[in-house]
């Protein structure tokens, strides 16, 4: 269970929220001048990458908001969590977990 | 041969509490302390199972978890728990147990043919033999299984109670021998919030099996010690029979503690086990590892067991499994086993696959000094014997290869210890991939993951110096990350001088592993040498295969014991190294887990939450009978009397259509809109106008996604300039509140608009039919409900039987209609009073049942039953709805090739011809009288179907393609029966089309 911190809330458990798939894809705004593909594509494709993911969550179990995170999609770690319409690049990067060593800290 | 006690040892044990317990039958007694694997060998209790191909006798081979042969069914009737391991099961007044494969007792004879006869029932056997005919699987496989000797799940409903709790601290520790108390020690002296999970009963791992010494005290002493400061530090949580099964991402991390399978039946109270949810800053593994068997000829026979495993039952238990004892092994640990076993009396013969003098300051040289009988440079045969271990032939190598001299040793007790596996289950949950270490001779965790380390024999540390720094330095830095300091603590440590652990896999005589005596890889599912020799003959190369193809790991001890010697040969017989052979990945969970610990408290009544309606009671008092719609429960119908529910609802839909009826739509959901945008965000929800909608008025709405399908419907009311009342279907309700709030949130941020659910604050009740003015006027004063004053589709503020609320001229079922919409703390006494107010008119509440016949006869549809998900307006023949003058969610897809193009599946109305046929939801349609071979080709489905009481004949809503089309045309419905039934195609609408009734 990922452990996920709402921008407003703060650190929560996977059970609270929903993941509403890829972010940062805007509904275009004149729909009648997009060719059927150009429309499909709006709607269906995806990135799907291996590695870094920007995507939506809800804390839909708790203040009912949506913000964005960005998360590695082999490892699980999130990068960044940042509120709709802030610019990701804007967004300090969380430090990435160690592992911990039995040298002297 | 009998296991006999020894006074001189048995640490776990108190000798002054003897305990009485039953096992398959017989009564026998042991010690508090004691499990039931150790008081069994201490009656001389050697063959406890037999196995379950070949069925061969088998005997306790483990003292651990890893046990894969001594399975017992624990107690009866609802307590039962079945595939209980004897050396996990601790001893209690009164225990009652059975061998689980205890069942062909009497046929032992005709199922020990299989013995006599193995070659004929390699690995695959079963599939291969019991494929055809593939009906009879069933019976086969319940002969199979019954003979296969696993426990039978209980029958009777658990009457014991489990728990979660969630925890949160700053270090994990896993298991509790020495690494994980040092480690333990380490972050708890610093103040940080600790919390260490051992398994089983005591901590201390393996401490009563080293030798060396811990700051001049025995290990055992050592761990007394360690349990005590730790007992002192509050910030300090030791659970113990707490078992860490899983290990999942972010350091949440699942445990089992036991709280009551210690106790007599009669004595447990609370909780039987408690699932923690933890989740911790920093975890440290030190699961240790489990010593790993040697695979030769015989080596299931009862008496062979694991090395570890005799020394642990003479130390804890003071059990003496055998007088001449030999150990087998490849690396040091034996040695130790065998000055344990020899203290206890025994004479012990350790056979050495090493080659050579012994290390001066070795464990082996203590040995021999000490008397024990060593054979250095020998490799093990096969063990001889008839229902236990007599003896064991071992073979002096030349070189690499078993083709020396063979001696016979006579033996009653083997140890087996082909090396140690650690214990890397838990590092491979979280992510971690295990790497081979030819050093080692084993997996061992490869890079650590985030927040995580693993210290001792975990992390293929067998040291006691190294272990012990290693631990100290991960418990400081665990506790710094979390802003605790503590300064290191260095320990001094003797041990001895360590020797290289040998590969030994199985001997190399030059033979084929099939010619010889069995050797058994799995002894749970009896997966021997040969069979995966047999299935890389037959072409698997894949580990992942050859596990599935031979079933090796496959049993309760998940492979715990077997795997790595399996793996192993399975590259010897492939001529590749190991890590290219590669290990298997070990998921959760660690052990076998109740159902009952994951249910918890949400069992039965606390399973789902149940939604009442505010007059609920009113109805049950009715006599309703309830539908379950998402969580809420809704009056199905009202019988009367005997009626059964066709009768109850052809009574109250007349009730409806010729005088009044009441229903409780409180469930319908309802969302609350305010904002100077409110408009406009519904002029983007749904397909048709808003912003011109009057105050005062009602729309009917559809809303879709951006597929442009419909997903939910219902009626708007302007409350206000910018507030509206909103409903949605009752399963939609959630959905539709995150949708609109994810288009706000997300896309138009700059809209000033606020949504809420108000669901459960207001009680809606619908009174319907050619009477419902009368009644609502009685109740009602401040309200002019003439026609003229309050058309349909229009709303009104009012009072209600002295309630303030809504009234709504809007309808589900073809009739006059005034939904009335009071605070829910009023909901019940407003429905009494409507009931009374119409009691003279004999005002009929009706449920579920009745509000979809009479929906239905009207062809007013419900999104979810006669839509799926793939189909638009223009489908359900409401394209009048759709607006061409604005842009709204899901518009642009109309248009969409496919969306608009021919040949569609739309919504049609289906009279059958025979007209009393009421066909059943879902049938598939044709145009075909008679139907050919299959496939046949469909043209669609019937999505409604009803008896209309009002028509007196059946009527059917059907998505068709191309249905609009079809008016008046005959198609078939194809039925499970084997008929093939004409109906003809029609409009939806199958009553008062022209909707005058709704304007009276």
């Amino acid at each position: 269970m990922l452990k996920i911190t709402c921008p407003w809330c703060g650190p929560r458990e996977e059970s609270e929220f929903s993941c509403g798939g890829e972010a940062h894809i805007a509904r275009p705004l004149d729909t009648d001048a997009l060719t059927d593909e150009q429309w499909g594509d709006y709607l269906f494709m995806r990135k799907n990458p291996k590695g870094l993911h920007r995507e939506q969550w809800l804390h839909s179990a708790g203040c009912r908001r949506w913000f964005n995170a960005e998360r590695h999609t082999v490892s699980y770690a999130f990068t960044k969590f940042y509120k709709p319409g802030v610019d990701p690049q804007s967004v300090p990067n969380i430090a990435p977990g160690q592992a911990i060593t039995g040298d002297a800290p | 041969m009998s296991g006999k006690r020894i006074a001189s040892l048995g640490a776990r044990l108190d000798r002054s509490k003897p305990i009485s317990f039953q096992f398959n039958g017989r009564s026998y007694s042991g010690f508090q302390g004691d499990t039931l694997a150790s008081a069994l060998l201490a009656a001389g209790e050697m063959v406890l199972a037999r196995s379950w191909k070949y069925h061969r006798p088998r005997g306790i081979i483990t003292s651990g978890v890893e046990e894969p042969s001594a399975l017992a069914q624990i107690e009866s009737g609802a307590f039962t728990v079945p595939n209980a391991k004897m050396p996990e099961v601790e001893l209690y007044q009164g225990l009652s147990a059975e061998a689980v494969n205890g069942w062909p007792h009497l046929l032992a004879r005709l199922f020990s043919i299989n013995r006599n006869f193995s070659a004929l029932f390699p690995a695959g056997f079963y599939y291969k033999t019991f494929m055809w005919p593939a009906k009879a699987w069933m019976l086969y496989e319940k002969v199979i299984r019954k003979a296969g000797g696993l426990g039978a799940a209980p029958t009777e409903a658990d009457p014991q109670r489990y728990v979660h709790q969630n925890l949160h601290c700053d270090v994990l520790v896993a298991g509790g021998g020495v690494a994980g108390l040092a480690a333990a020690l380490a972050a708890g002296r610093s103040g940080a919030r600790v919390v260490l999970a051992e398994l089983g009963p005591v901590l201390g791992g393996s401490a009563h099996r080293l030798t060396g010494t811990i700051d001049g005290q025995s290990a055992s002493d050592w761990v007394r010690a360690a349990q005590a400061e730790l007992a002192a530090m509050p910030e300090v949580t030791v659970l113990r029979r707490s078992v860490v099964f899983g290990y999942h991402d972010h350091n949440f991390v699942t445990i089992r503690e036991s709280l009551t399978d210690h106790l007599p039946l009669k004595n447990r109270k609370g909780f039987r086990e408690r699932l923690w949810r933890v989740r911790a800053a920093q975890v440290i593994l030190a699961t240790g590892a489990h010593e790993r068997p040697m695979v030769f000829g015989n080596n299931d026979l009862p008496g062979v067991m694991l090395s570890s495993a005799l020394a642990d039952y003479a130390q804890c238990y003071g059990v003496l499994v055998g007088q001449r004892t030999v150990l087998l092994t490849n690396n040091d640990t034996a040695y130790a086993d065998a000055l344990t076993l020899q203290r206890a009396g025994a004479q012990v013969t350790v056979v050495d696959t090493r080659a050579g003098a012994a290390l001066s300051g070795s464990l082996a040289q203590q040995a021999q000094d000490a008397g024990v009988t060593v054979l250095r440079g020998y490799v093990p045969l096969q063990a001889q014997g008839g229902s236990q271990v007599s003896a064991v032939v071992v073979c002096q190598t030349v070189g690499k290869q078993a083709t020396g001299e063979q001696r016979t040793l006579a033996a009653d007790a083997v140890g087996m210890s082909g090396g140690w596996n650690p214990a890397i289950h838990l590092y491979s949950h979280s992510g971690g991939k295990a790497q081979w270490s030819q050093a080692g001779v084993c997996f061992q965790p490869g890079a650590a993951m985030p927040n995580q380390c693993s210290v001792g024999a975990c992390n293929a540390d067998w040291s006691l110096a190294h272990t012990l720094e290693a631990a100290d330095g991960a418990g400081r830095n665990a506790a710094a990350r979390a802003g605790f300091s503590t300064a290191a603590r260095s320990y001094q440590t003797h041990e001895p001088v360590s020797e290289p652990i040998a590969e030994f896999w199985i001997a190399e005589t030059g033979q084929p592993v099939s010619r010889r005596a069995k050797a058994f890889v799995d002894y749970q599912n009896d997966v021997g040498a040969s069979d995966i020799e047999l299935a890389i003959r037959e072409g698997f190369e894949s580990i992942e295969h050859i596990k599935r193809y031979t079933a090796m790991g496959f049993g309760t001890d998940q492979g715990k014991l077997g795997n790595i010697n399996g793996m192993a040969l399975a590259a010897r017989a492939m001529g590749k190294p190991i890590d290219q052979v590669g290990t298997t990945t070990f998921r959760p969970n660690y052990l076998p887990i109740s159902f009952g610990t994951f249910a918890g408290l949400e069992r039965g009544e606390l399973f789902d939450p149940a939604r009442k309606t505010s007059p609920h009671e009113l109805h049950v008092a009715a006599g309703a009978l309830f539908e379950d719609v998402g969580q809420w429960k809704r009056p199905w119908y009202f019988p009367q009397g005997q009626e059964d529910m066709h009768a109850a609802v052809k009574r109250e839909v007349l009730a409806v259509r010729n005088g009044v009826g009441m229903m409780d739509a409180s469930t319908l959901g309802k969302i609350d809109i305010q904002g100077p945008d409110a408009a406009k965000l519904l002029n983007w929800m749904y397909t048709n106008a808003w912003l011109k909608l009057e105050v005062g008025k009602c729309r009917y709405g559809l809303m879709l996604d951006e597929n442009g399908m419909v997903f939910d419907d219902g009626v708007t009311a302007r409350l206000g300039e910018n507030h509206f009342h909103m409903t949605t279907t009752t399963g939609g309700a959630a959905r539709v509140l995150g949708w609109m709030e994810r288009w706000v949130q997300t896309e138009w941020p700059d809209m000033q608009v606020y949504m809420t659910s108000v669901t459960d604050q207001w009680s809606t009740f619908a009174v319907v039919g050619p009477q419902s003015r009368t009644v609502v006027e009685r109740v009602c004063k401040d309200i002019d409900l003439s026609n003229a004053a309050f058309p349909f589709m229009s709303w009104r503020e009012g009072t209600i039987a002295g309630v303030k609320g809504r009234i709504m001229r809007i309808s589900f079922s073809g009739e006059m209609s005034f939904e009335v919409n009071v605070p829910s703390n009023y909901g019940a006494s407003v429905w009494k009073a409507l009931m009374a107010a119409g009691a003279d008119l004999n005002i009929t509440p009706y449920g579920t049942e009745s509000m979809h016949v009479l929906r239905a006869e009207k062809g007013y549809i419900i999104v979810g039953q006669d839509t799926d998900g793939s189909i638009t307006p223009h489908d359900l023949g409401m394209g009048g709805m759709v607006s061409s003058t604005k842009d709204f969610l899901g518009r642009r897809s109309l248009s969409r090739s496919h969306t608009a193009g021919p040949d569609r599946k739309q919504l049609v109305g289906l009279l059958t011809q025979e007209d009393q046929l009421v066909l059943p939801e879902g049938t598939q349609l044709t145009e075909l009288a008679q139907l050919p071979a299959p496939p046949v080709p469909m043209i669609g489905h019937v999505t409604s179907s009803y008896y209309s009481p009002t028509l007196q004949r059946s009527i059917a809503m059907a998505v068709v393609r191309s249905g609009q089309a079809r008016m008046g045309q005959t198609i078939y419905a194809a039925l499970a029966d084997g008929r093939n039934v004409a109906a003809t195609v029609c409009s939806p609408v199958f009553y008062d089309p022209q909707g005058e009734r709704l304007h009276a």
